[in-house]
């Protein structure tokens, strides 16, 4: 039933843990949209033939329709279509959420092509390698104008957007390849930037890691280059050269900036009250708005580093912050009060 | 059926061939470029707002047929993204928003509502020439190469496109003026002009419709009349306002545009919805089934309408909590619509209905509006949404809900009212054969794209996968026919503005108060001051007879009861 749905309706393979479910709400949609298109227009004909004109010029008898029936179909309408919105809210709030176990890599697009960046430092252009039954959580940024990454076949997409990092995830559940498409306009060669999912069984994936050649039905998925070793030891690189370690620890003490230990996934309170979770998200979203959301206890001095840091160097930045996660803290140590350098005497940072 | 048998004998034409009207008051070329009378305005609009029909329709017919292949057929990719650019930019702010308002809007609504002239007639006039100005700014930047931004004009790649995005937003910027000014002429006029009987709820359903898309042209032009010349002002200055790398908000960009263009669509379809208001009772000869249900949901969705734009950013990075509020307000404003669509079907129960072109229309217009307005709900559908985004089945959805709504509907229209218009009648057999392909051909050009959408076809694709080349022949096949049934349209009714028999007052029978009067009509619209005794639904009664000099009224032949 569901293959032969598919079909009928030209959808996709369902290659990710999604994909049949948005199908299956999918299908009741189209259902009633095409039967409910057909009712009201063989009703309408039904009518045309039952009442059809008899002689010129007829008198009929006012006749409206009772307010009983008016709210019987306003009432029948409005639930089918809260049952369309709670199903797909809660299906989309399930698709926008990562589960924090996924595998993070990070996605850079540009005219017209995608940039893949893996946690062990390796990176790869169009073609994203992921293994088969893991969740995998995409950090994604462009370098110049939005793109939106497009997987038909896992149901998933979302937009590429300058100056912001968002988190999308998905599960691949068959091994294969999968189009990547962009959907969001981004100039001439628009419908050129098309990328790839390899999705590898844990067998294959496990040789890929170890740096060797895979070769699949589809050809030789990529042994790409590897950066210049581990992504978080980049990360702390460039955490040195922009002077991040002025303001943040690494040791669990609070100084002018909240501590960089187990600080990825926890729970941070903000001046106002509110309580948001570490996650990649909130990191480059502090980095490129510090103002925006300010952990209570400490004062806005942080200054942006929007067209500082570089998109890699950013992915970097938060592989490391979280390479901290299990850091292990320093018993705390309560140092006389500091007054927070003012933005007059503040070093600029290192491009 | 052999014969065609619509039941509305033409009246003879009973006036002595010198009766003054609007058209023959004068024959010169500044009695036209110059004229403050609410219904040559109305033609004059009306000519311009086909011409760009024609501009837009050529541009459609174009990147149809380059798409007969997978690669290169006719143009090349930088052509391509202007030109489906520019379709986008003609048909919205050209064709579509202007439509039926101005053409229709302007002839009808004084004379519905039984005033001499709109609020203001000579900014009404002046509301014409900053439209012209707008369509000649716009075709300068045709002439200039055209934008390749996509109608949205998203940034920041609007600010670094390389084609001439400067001219076409200030030529959109200028055709909001005409909009805005229009909104306020209509809604001052249906306050302060009613003649005496006309109360709000007397009004006819099509002034009710003017009123809200004037309520929403007045409230939402001016905040896209900022943004784009926000966005002007980003790509000649360089300022960077909506570009990440000097601090600018791309996302804020998509909000403020949605928050326009959204009720945008709501300022295409709701004359739409006026026209057929008139369409169905007029034929069915019957009042509507629910008067207060289709004024009430005209500004239900007016005012609704301002809640629903996040919906086309559930991808674009919004909050959870902003994606299920404005997903439940999209169901929401459906639900007024569909109040609509069952009042006009249940309007032609015990009534009495004759086929005619405007009923062939009807017809049309309520299969693509239901399917159109049912995929809206689907892809209002969260989770759907986020497959269906930016592919082709979302530019199926908008092509039949709102250029299928509105496109049947101004045909609907200049079908009903080409009798007020010009006096005369059009022929009936071609109407309705027309009509027929109209319909044939919008489906088998956009249904089709439903499916390709569904396969994964994103959207302003120059090259696509050969995989769904079928389907796109089939779509372009069908914009062929559509494209053929417009033209056979035009020339027939140009035929028949100088040929056809002559109509008489009232060719339908209707009640509707702009029968009243004689066809064309007089300079000032009623031959005398009307007082309107019965509604303009009433069927349960012989039509009073049309207003003569003095204020007497003729009647017509005996009705069957």
């Amino acid at each position: 039933m569901n293959n032969l749905l598919r079909g009928l309706l030209n959808l996709p393979p369902q290659a990710s843990t999604y994909a049949q479910d948005v199908d299956l709400l999918h299908y009741f949609v189209i259902s009633a949209t095409m039967l409910g298109a057909l009712f009201v227009f063989l009703l309408a004909i039904y009518y045309l033939v039952r009442y059809r004109r008899r002689h010129p010029r007829p008198l009929t008898a006012q006749v409206s329709t009772a307010v009983p029936v008016e709210i019987a179909i306003i009432g029948g309408l409005l639930s089918l279509f809260l049952v369309f919105w709670v199903v797909g809210a809660s299906q989309y709030n399930h698709m926008m959420t990562a589960p924090p176990d996924a595998i993070p890599i990070y996605v850079t697009a540009k005219q017209w092509m995608w940039k893949f960046s893996y946690p062990d430092g390796r990176a790869s252009m169009d073609v994203l390698t992921v293994p088969v039954n893991r969740p995998v959580t995409l950090v994604m940024t462009s370098r110049d104008v939005i793109h939106s990454f497009y997987v038909p076949a896992f149901r998933m997409k979302h937009d590429v957007v300058p100056g912001r990092y968002y988190t999308a995830w998905f599960q691949a559940n068959t091994p294969g390849t999968y189009a990547i498409e962009c959907a969001e306009y981004c100039g001439v060669d628009h419908s050129r930037m098309i990328g790839h999912v390899q999705v590898l069984s844990q067998p294959d994936y496990g040789r890929w890691l170890d740096g060797q050649g895979v070769r699949t039905a589809e050809g030789f998925a990529g042994a790409s280059a590897t950066e210049g070793g581990d992504l978080a030891e980049t990360g702390r690189a460039v955490a040195s050269r922009n002077g991040c370690f002025n303001c943040h620890t690494l040791d669990g003490q609070p100084h002018i900036g909240p501590t960089w230990a187990r600080l990825y996934d926890s729970q941070v309170t903000m001046n106002d009250g509110r309580v948001l979770v570490a996650d990649e998200a909130y990191l480059t979203r502090s980095m490129m708005d510090p103002q925006v959301d300010l952990v209570a206890g400490y004062k806005g001095v942080m200054p942006t580093y929007r067209g500082i840091l570089q998109e890699p160097e950013v992915a970097a930045l938060v592989e490391f912050i979280k390479s901290l996660r299990s850091q292990p803290f320093q018993p705390v140590i309560r140092l006389p009060h500091v007054e927070p350098i003012n933005s007059a005497q503040r070093q600029e940072p290192q491009p | 059926m052999t014969t065609i048998d619509v039941g509305v004998v033409p009246v003879p034409h009973r006036e002595a061939p010198s009766r003054e009207t609007y058209l023959n008051v004068a024959y010169t070329v500044k009695s036209w470029a110059l004229t403050t009378d609410h219904k040559r305005i109305g033609i004059l609009y009306l000519v311009t707002t086909t011409f760009a029909l024609l501009l837009g329709g050529v541009f459609a017919l174009v990147l149809r047929t380059e798409h007969l292949t997978p690669d290169q057929t006719i143009i090349d990719a930088y052509t391509y993204n202007r030109m489906f650019t520019m379709h986008g930019i003609v048909m919205v702010w050209l064709f579509m928003i202007p439509s039926i308002p101005t053409a229709f809007g302007n002839f009808l609504l004084p004379m519905m509502i039984g005033a001499k002239d709109v609020a203001f007639p000579r900014l009404n006039l002046a509301s014409y020439y900053i439209y012209v100005a707008g369509v000649v700014w716009v075709i300068v930047a045709l002439w200039m190469g055209g934008a390749d931004t996509g109608w949205t004009f998203y940034a920041p790649y609007s600010a670094h496109s390389p084609s001439a995005v400067v001219p076409t937003v200030f030529g959109i910027f200028i055709l909001g003026w005409s909009t805005i000014i229009t909104g306020v002429n209509f809604i001052v006029t249906t306050h302060t002009m009613r003649a005496k009987g006309v109360t709000w709820f007397r009004m006819p359903l099509f002034v009710w419709a003017m009123y809200g898309v004037s309520i929403i042209q007045t409230l939402a032009t001016p905040v896209l009349a900022i943004s784009l010349l926000i966005v002007g002002i980003d790509h000649w200055f360089d300022w960077g306002l909506f570009d990440p790398h000097r601090g600018g908000d791309p996302v804020l960009y998509q909000h403020l545009f949605w928050f326009y263009s959204h009720p945008a669509v709501y300022i295409m379809i709701l004359p739409a919805m006026g026209v057929i208001s008139e369409v169905v009772p007029t034929f069915s000869h019957k009042n509507p089934a629910s008067y207060k249900a289709i004024a009430y949901s005209t500004l239900g969705i007016a005012f609704v309408g301002f809640g629903t734009w996040g919906h086309h950013m559930f991808v674009a990075g919004i909050s959870l909590f902003d994606a299920a509020a404005f997903g439940v307000l999209s169901m929401l404003v459906a639900i007024f619509s569909a109040i609509k669509v069952f009042t006009w079907v249940l309007t032609m129960r015990r009534g009495s209905v004759a086929v005619a072109t405007p009923m062939i229309y009807f017809f049309a217009f309520l299969f693509l509006f239901v399917f159109g307005g049912m995929t809206g709900v689907a892809v209002a559908t969260q989770s759907l949404d986020v497959h269906w985004h930016d592919t082709y089945f979302v530019v199926a959805h908008f092509h039949f809900i709102m250029v299928g709504g509105t496109l049947t509907a101004w045909l609907a229209a200049l079908h009903y009212w080409f009798p007020k218009i010009t006096g005369r009648m059009y022929p009936e057999r071609w109407g309705i054969v027309a009509g027929t392909i109209v319909f044939a051909g919008f489906f088998m050009t956009f249904f089709p794209q439903f499916l390709l959408g569904n396969g994964g076809m994103a959207r302003r694709y120059y090259y696509y996968d050969p995989v769904y080349q079928p389907l796109h022949v089939v779509s372009t096949v069908g914009a062929w026919l559509l494209g053929a049934a417009m033209l056979l349209t035009l020339c027939y009714l140009l035929v028949a503005c100088f040929t056809g028999p002559p109509a008489g007052a009232n060719p339908w029978d209707s009640r509707s108060y702009e029968w009243y009067t004689p066809s064309p009509p007089p300079k000032h619209n009623f031959p005398a001051e009307p007082v309107f005794e019965l509604d303009p639904y009433d069927y349960t009664v012989p039509f009073p007879g049309e207003l003569k000099a003095g204020g007497e009224q003729a009647p017509q032949e005996a009705p069957h009861a």
